[in-house]
């Protein structure tokens, strides 16, 4: 197979970013891009932020390039069509009734929503791609009273574009806080309490029993028997990586396509990235499967430059980051939320704060509420495997002196920092 | 070799600092501070790595 293409299956950040890579490396033979999806390949984190947000022009999806630049870059797209199984032994993918032979293959097919058993009636709502933005800005659009099923991060976010615009909402959590895998219990008390600051109605510790309508959603019944009128009802329960096309296929799976630390599946010549990858992350020595947009871009161009060039294959190492519009406010999440020991440092109730998280003697995440020039300090600080102590140290000081002004300030302040 | 930042896209985000610590700072109020417009040629490498990094495709490298 070695004049078979290089294939990468997923047309979504990670896999843009695949085949942008091989090109930039070098490689000059024949790359295929496949998509389940219609589109070019769209950036998600905005569909359900400023993409919900009131205004007369609905947004266009973003696209991260045109179908030029894609030209461009002598790629053979192969768009609204999803990959339906994969031979490892013959090294063919399979779409529908067409064998695709791969010298090389990136795995970069993400993740789906998680739905609620039982019959979706029109006005229910998962959020992953842009056409689930469009209904859900359209129901926004119309005043639609709001259930969101699940306190996530995509929930919170479409709960504060939803308060934005003055209209009524609960957030209905089956656990008792949300978001304690990510940021914690403690922290997890916090980020709830900006909901109630902004009006928005958070139920936890009960599941939905029923969503009820005739012809479209009426009302959602949680387990407790209360029953919540709602026009427009957005279940962000998580997400599940996209592997059930590979079930057949022999590669090593669980919640995710297993990798090594360099990207590399079980089967020779196969790398994963972004959503579905779950890999070794040696700067934190454990299995990790992220759904953040940076790290999927990353893995996306590890992925190829490691398949590309196997012998000298680098691992791929990252502290998890992601961030979170809600309301007015951004949270930004640093590195990992399972901690020994958390110290906020600030009033919970202020408009901002920022919170270390410690396992044994180190650093291992940072998590802020509007404190965008200070959260970066801390990840470059678990980078190199700061202690605690010297993380405490550091924000004892406070912030450093803003650079401002001349340029001479500039200089100066960059030998300081050598 | 130029860098620049669109602050009209920049969300302060901060991958760029995260790249490149001394090229970029995020200030409070959310932006990003290009630190030095006309970085040496020997950090081109990690201001491609930032200009990659930006979730909302602000930086700007030219030659």
């Amino acid at each position: 197979m070695k004049n078979a293409p290089i294939v990468v299956v997923g047309a979504s950040l990670a896999g843009l970013r695949a085949v942008e890579a091989f090109r930039r490396a070098g490689y000059a033979g024949s790359l295929t891009l496949v998509g389940s999806e219609e589109h070019l390949p769209y950036d998600r984190p905005p569909l359900s932020k400023a993409f919900l947000g009131a205004g007369d022009d609905p947004p266009s999806a973003t696209t991260f390039r045109s179908e030029s630049d894609l030209v461009d870059l002598d790629v053979d797209l192969r768009l609204g069509q999803p990959a339906t199984g994969l031979d490892t032994e013959a090294r063919e993918v399979v779409l529908g009734g067409e064998r695709l032979g791969y010298s090389s293959l990136v795995l970069a097919t993400g993740a789906h929503p998680r739905t609620l058993p039982g019959e979706q009636l029109p006005g229910v709502h998962t959020l992953r791609t842009v056409e689930d933005a469009r209904a859900i800005r359209r129901a926004l659009d119309a005043g639609a009273r709001t259930v969101v099923v699940g306190g996530g991060f995509i929930g919170s976010e479409v709960a504060a574009a939803a308060r934005k615009r003055g209209l009524e909402v609960t957030i209905v959590e089956a656990a008792d806080l949300p978001l304690v895998r990510a940021v914690g219990e403690q922290m997890a008390e916090v980020c709830a309490g900006l909901h109630a600051r902004h009006g928005t109605e958070l139920r936890c510790g009960v599941g939905v029993q029923a969503i009820e309508g005739d012809e479209r959603v009426e009302q959602v019944v949680l387990a407790d028997g209360t029953s919540l009128r709602a026009e427009l009802v957005v279940v962000g329960i998580g997400a599940e990586p996209t592997t059930g096309w590979l079930a057949d296929s022999g590669l090593d799976l669980d919640d995710g396509v297993i990798c090594d630390q360099t990207l590399r599946t079980s089967a020779p010549g196969v790398y994963a990235a972004g959503d579905l990858a779950r890999w070794h992350n040696p700067l934190f020595d454990r299995q990790m499967r992220l759904e953040h947009w940076t790290s999927a871009a990353e893995q996306g161009a590890a992925a190829a430059r490691n398949a590309l060039d196997p012998g000298s294959a680098r691992p791929y190492a990252t502290v998890p980051y992601f961030w979170s519009d809600w309301y007015a406010d951004k949270l930004q999440m640093v590195g990992v939320g399972d901690a020994d020991e958390v110290q906020l440092l600030g009033d919970p109730d202020a408009d901002r704060w920022l919170a270390l998280y410690r396992r044994r003697d180190r650093l291992v995440g940072a998590l802020s509420l509007n404190q965008p020039g200070r959260i970066m300090k801390y990840r470059a600080l678990i980078t190199r495997g700061a202690t605690w102590d010297e993380a405490l140290d550091f924000a004892a000081a406070g912030p450093a002196p803003r650079v401002r002004g001349t340029t001479d300030l500039v200089m100066s302040t960059k030998e300081d920092v050598r | 070799m130029k860098i620049s930042a669109d602050l009209k896209k920049c969300e302060g985000l901060g991958m760029c600092e995260a790249m490149a610590p001394d090229v970029f700072e995020v200030q409070d109020e959310g932006q990003v501070l290009v630190l030095d417009e006309s970085p040496d040629e020997a950090d081109r490498q990690e201001l491609e790595a930032a200009v990659d990094a930006c979730p909302v495709s602000a930086l700007l490298l030219q030659d």
